[in-house]
């Protein structure tokens, strides 16, 4: 058995691990040392708790944490990278579900008695760190569903869903107060405490499937680093309910890592944080610019004496990409392009994919090197000097009426100027808007020719023309 | 749909509407085709090469036009021609309507359907079928060629044992399609190239051809319908002319390309301006068939004025490159054809709402078409004028220190705010919880600061790393599992599950995908 002090101690030390952890993410190399600090950090906490003067064994606690060990593994080793936004989101709901859990037993079976001023904080942190983790486990369960494709990626906009959303707000802050004067409501209602709890809860959950269901999936980054937030200040509220820092310290660093993706996300589209959690595109009303042109369509012959004659290539993933697995094929592509000399490079959106970094995951999978993957700021201003652009399943991060076109739903928000390079060609499945519904003038500027089908297919026919 | 390519019946034209490959494209789109004996003999294509191709060799223009529903050529159709036309037939040729109205009347009478290739619109998506342009392309590749011919001195420079050679200078006037082949091809044999033009915007297209832009000083921009150059005022032509007079003692070759829709070619060249050309010096005129931008030039004919000057005005450049120049007209009538067999089945359909046919429809089930509605999309999209002002350093100077005051002042806001909450805080709180608050606030701090620095790239592996440790709620379920309460025992085994399955998961994952990033 240790004594208080000493899991105090051991509860520093995983919390400085942790942050050491989160730090070493500046730079590729110094992350996978990162990640044992973290590992190390989590052992070292369970330990001190499991072996802590506060802790009571149950039988039930050595299968529970082999059983969520193996499928933790199972999980990891199983998923495709192109899958890590479900899982990620997965992840965030067990979060939200166990903070939620904690909460209630919290108020069933209190370990210590409160009262006064310390029963009001008490109360209020249970009932914070139970709304907020029911908010992020619902939300996203749904967010999964989304992302996983057994729920519409498309916004699900239900009539006065604002009007809702306050009302259920306010139902809430009412129980709140209920379950706060639980003593003086006594004489008037039996047990106050626990049901208010549990309805507010059954609420909670409403407005978080509710909240993310009315997001469209052009926004899923931004969705999912909130509830990355989320999750960490649920168990930040954890933290306070029982009195415990490390809980608070862990909380709070995730808490504000999801809250900066967030606002990075939100930069990046050019959206109010608070718009797009409200769901829905913010446009103006206005007629769009109408667009001039015609498509061209282009075959793979042409795409592929294109590169021959190109010195400098730029490649633009998006979402597109991971839908069609061509991650590989445009590796192999890179490869073979390099053999010959030519500068290869790829141009990262931070809003291409449905999690932030998500094409840098998937293209590290396929063995492109990371330095020649580069950010949309680093790589801007080269589009004048580059031969060829290749742009596969993307669209609103080349849209060019984000520049042109100040009634477009995305006027003014930060975009690859893809179409100030000699030849840009796009691989895109037909002729439709992407996700967003966003015509895009790219497709009809004169330097660009579409070449259509599925991005791998194509792909991999450009491969039987280069060697 | 029967295609029928009729033999030239105009003195020196050697050209043919149909090749053996155009005719096996034709064929794709479902069209069959039939070619008269001898037609492309001059082109240089042989009737067996056509039979070969697929297609039916006629011995007479009148078997040829008896078994065609569709007419292909080159030149306009004689009178003569017209009569033995089938009421109904299409017609697919050069038919200059505003030049013609004669043939129009005639044609309309017959009730022919007729596309004149001298009308296809110059919008984007018409370049395929723009046969004005490939014809004017091979005019100016072979001006320079007959200039070359009948000058007597190398293009490019040289220094020889024998001595030194200086570059040929060429003027090109016009940098439209033809001026701008022409630039390409005079370029090509190392002579120095300037050109002008009165749209200052093709300025960059001259100077990508690598010669030099004659700039004039004048603030009058002219402005171009449907791809043309639109006639200047006498003022800029004042000044234009001046430009030139100063040019001609020192340039050996002048290739002039300047042509106005409808009109006569503007006289751009005068007689005092050739008396100051060197002896041996060329002009090419490709305008001659409409009067020619020089004063001295002669339709059709070579003429070397007193100061040993040769004019060319041959109108027929293209025909004296056969082969090429049929090439590539039978392939803008063979895109014509695709875009009237939209169904790609055989049959022709006549669209009036398809700009392309629509402007070069000239008569159409006896009735004038010409001349055609507006074509609704311009040619060379008008640059709209930005009314962006660039700002001066000074400005920018003044709103850098603007917003960084009003940032600094929002900042002590937020702080001023902060701390009174936390003044309130303090003044209610127990202190117990005022030292987890004082934890909490740090921590945030502390993953600002750390979250700040990661690497856009890391930002996946961020969040699964972030899962792995928001999976510390785990401390909270384990502190709970104990009780002697059973729903609290369940509730929080569950939690210490899926909390774990968070922990293993997350940690795992990371690791994984920081495994692949590979630097090259």
């Amino acid at each position: 058995m240790l004594s208080t002090e000493l899991v105090t101690a051991a509860y520093i030390g995983s919390s400085v691990l942790f942050i050491l952890s989160l730090g070493g993410l500046s730079n590729q190399e110094k992350a996978k040392r990162g990640v044992w600090f973290g590992i190390v950090g989590m052992a070292i906490a369970i330990l001190a708790t499991v072996l802590g003067p506060e802790m009571s064994v149950s039988k039930y606690l050595i299968p529970s944490l082999i059983v969520g060990s193996i499928i933790g593994l199972f999980v990891a080793q199983r998923v495709q990278m192109t899958g890590m936004p479900e899982l990620v989101a997965a992840l965030h709901s067990f979060v939200g579900l166990a903070a939620v859990f904690i909460g209630l037993n919290q108020e069933i079976n209190p370990t210590k008695m409160y009262f006064g001023a310390d029963k009001v904080i008490h109360d209020t942190e249970v009932f914070l760190g139970i709304f907020i983790g029911a908010i992020t486990f619902t939300g996203s369960v749904v967010a999964y569903g989304k992302l996983a494709g057994s729920i519409t990626g498309k916004a699900v906009i239900l009539p006065g869903r604002h009007l809702l959303n306050i009302l259920m707000i306010v139902v809430c802050l009412v129980l709140g107060w209920m379950y706060l004067n639980d003593t003086v409501l006594a004489t008037y209602l039996n047990q106050t405490g626990i049901w208010t709890l549990v309805a507010m809860t059954i609420i909670a959950f409403v407005i978080g499937a509710h909240l993310v269901l009315a997001i469209g999936g052009a926004d899923m980054p931004v969705v999912v680093s909130m509830l990355n937030s989320y999750s960490g200040w649920a168990a930040a509220a954890t933290g306070f309910m029982l009195g415990n820092d490390l809980l608070i310290v862990t909380g709070a660093l995730v808490g504000s890592s999801g809250a900066i993706l967030s606002y990075i996300m939100c930069k990046a589209m050019n959206r109010n944080f608070v718009s797009v959690i409200l769901g829905g595109w913010g446009g103006s009303g206005e007629p769009l610019a109408d667009i001039e042109g015609e498509m061209v369509a282009t075959d793979n012959d042409s795409v592929a004496s294109m590169l021959e004659n190109a010195k400098e290539i730029i490649i633009v993933p998006g979402y597109g990409m991971a839908v069609a697995q061509a991650q590989s094929s445009i590796s192999e592509l890179t490869k073979r392009l390099r053999n010959r000399g030519k500068n290869v490079r790829f141009a990262i959106h931070p809003v291409a994919g449905r999690l932030p970094g998500h094409m840098n995951v998937l293209l590290a999978e396929a063995k492109v090197p990371y330095d020649i993957v580069l950010e949309m700021d680093e790589i801007n201003q080269d589009f004048p000097e580059t031969d060829v652009v290749i742009v596969i399943g993307s669209n609103d991060i080349v849209n060019p009426a984000a520049q042109d076109d100040p009634n477009s739903p995305i006027a003014g928000m930060p975009v690859l100027e893809v179409w100030k390079s000699r030849d840009v060609i796009i691989s895109k499945r037909g002729k439709g808007t992407g996700y967003s519904g966003i015509e895009n003038p790219l497709f009809y500027k004169e330097n660009s020719r579409m070449l259509y089908g599925d991005a791998k297919k194509s792909v991999d026919e450009l491969l039987t023309k280069i060697s | 749909m029967i295609i029928g390519a009729l033999k030239e019946n105009k003195k020196d034209e050697n050209r043919v509407a149909l090749t053996p490959e155009s005719a096996q494209l034709l064929s794709k789109l479902g069209h069959k085709c039939l070619i008269e004996k001898g037609a492309g003999t001059s082109a240089g294509f042989a009737d067996a090469e056509y039979k070969e191709a697929g297609v039916k060799v006629m011995a007479s223009s009148s078997e040829l036009i008896k078994n065609s529903e569709a007419l292909i050529k080159v030149n306009q159709p004689t009178i003569a021609e017209i009569k033995r036309f089938k009421v109904g037939q299409i017609l697919i040729t050069f038919i200059w309507p505003a030049q013609n109205p004669q043939l129009v009347k005639d044609l309309n009478k017959k009730k022919i359907t007729s596309l004149s290739m001298d009308m296809i619109p110059r919008i984007s998506r018409a370049q395929k079928m723009d046969a004005l342009s490939s014809m004017a392309n091979i005019a100016g590749y072979r001006a320079v060629i007959e200039a070359a011919n009948n000058f007597g001195r190398f293009f490019t420079g040289q220094i020889t044992a024998a001595g030194r050679v200086p570059p040929a200078k060429v003027l090109v006037i016009g940098a439209g399609v033809a001026g701008l082949a022409a630039i390409g091809a005079a370029q090509g044999l190392g002579a120095i190239v300037r050109a002008f033009d009165v749209r200052p915007e093709v300025a960059e297209q001259i100077e990508s051809m690598g010669a030099e832009f004659l700039f004039l000083d004048f603030d009058e921009s002219s402005s171009t319908d449907g791809g043309y150059a639109a006639p200047s005022s006498p003022e800029f032509r004042k000044k234009q002319l001046e430009c030139f007079r100063e040019q001609a003692p020192d340039i050996d070759i002048l290739i002039t390309t300047a042509l106005i829709p409808g009109r006569d070619a503007p006289k751009l060249w005068l007689k005092d301006m050739v008396a100051k050309m060197k002896p041996g010096s060329v002009i090419v005129d490709l305008a001659a068939e409409k009067g020619g931008n020089c004063d001295l030039t002669k339709a059709d004919k070579k003429v070397v004025t007193k100061n040993g000057v040769t004019i060319i005005g041959y109108t027929d450049f293209p025909s004296r490159m056969a082969k090429q120049s049929s090439s590539l007209y039978a392939n803008n009538v063979r895109h014509l054809f695709d875009d009237l067999t939209p169904e790609q089945n055989g049959k022709v359909a006549v669209n009036l709402d398809d700009d392309i046919i629509r402007g070069s429809l000239v008569t159409h089930g006896g009735k004038v078409m010409y001349p055609p509605p507006a074509p609704k999309v311009k040619a060379v999209p008008t640059t709209k004028n930005s009314e962006v002002v660039e700002k001066t350093p000074e400005q920018l100077k003044i709103e850098e220190a603007a917003a960084t005051r009003k940032a600094g002042a929002f900042q002590v806001g937020m702080l001023i705010l902060g701390g009174l909450v936390m003044a309130l805080l303090g003044q209610y709180a127990p202190p117990a919880f005022m030292q987890h608050f004082i934890v909490f606030v740090l921590s945030c701090f502390v993953g600002f600061q750390v979250i700040w620095n990661v690497n856009h790239a890391l930002h996946t592996p961020l969040m699964a790393v972030t899962n792995a440790i928001s999976g510390i709620i785990v401390v909270g379920a384990l502190l709970q599992v104990g009780s002697p309460n059973f729903v609290v025992e369940i509730l929080a085994s569950i939690s210490v599950l899926i909390a774990t399955i968070n922990i293993v998961g997350g940690f795992l994952v990371t690791k994984r995908m920081l495994a692949m990033f590979q630097k090259s």
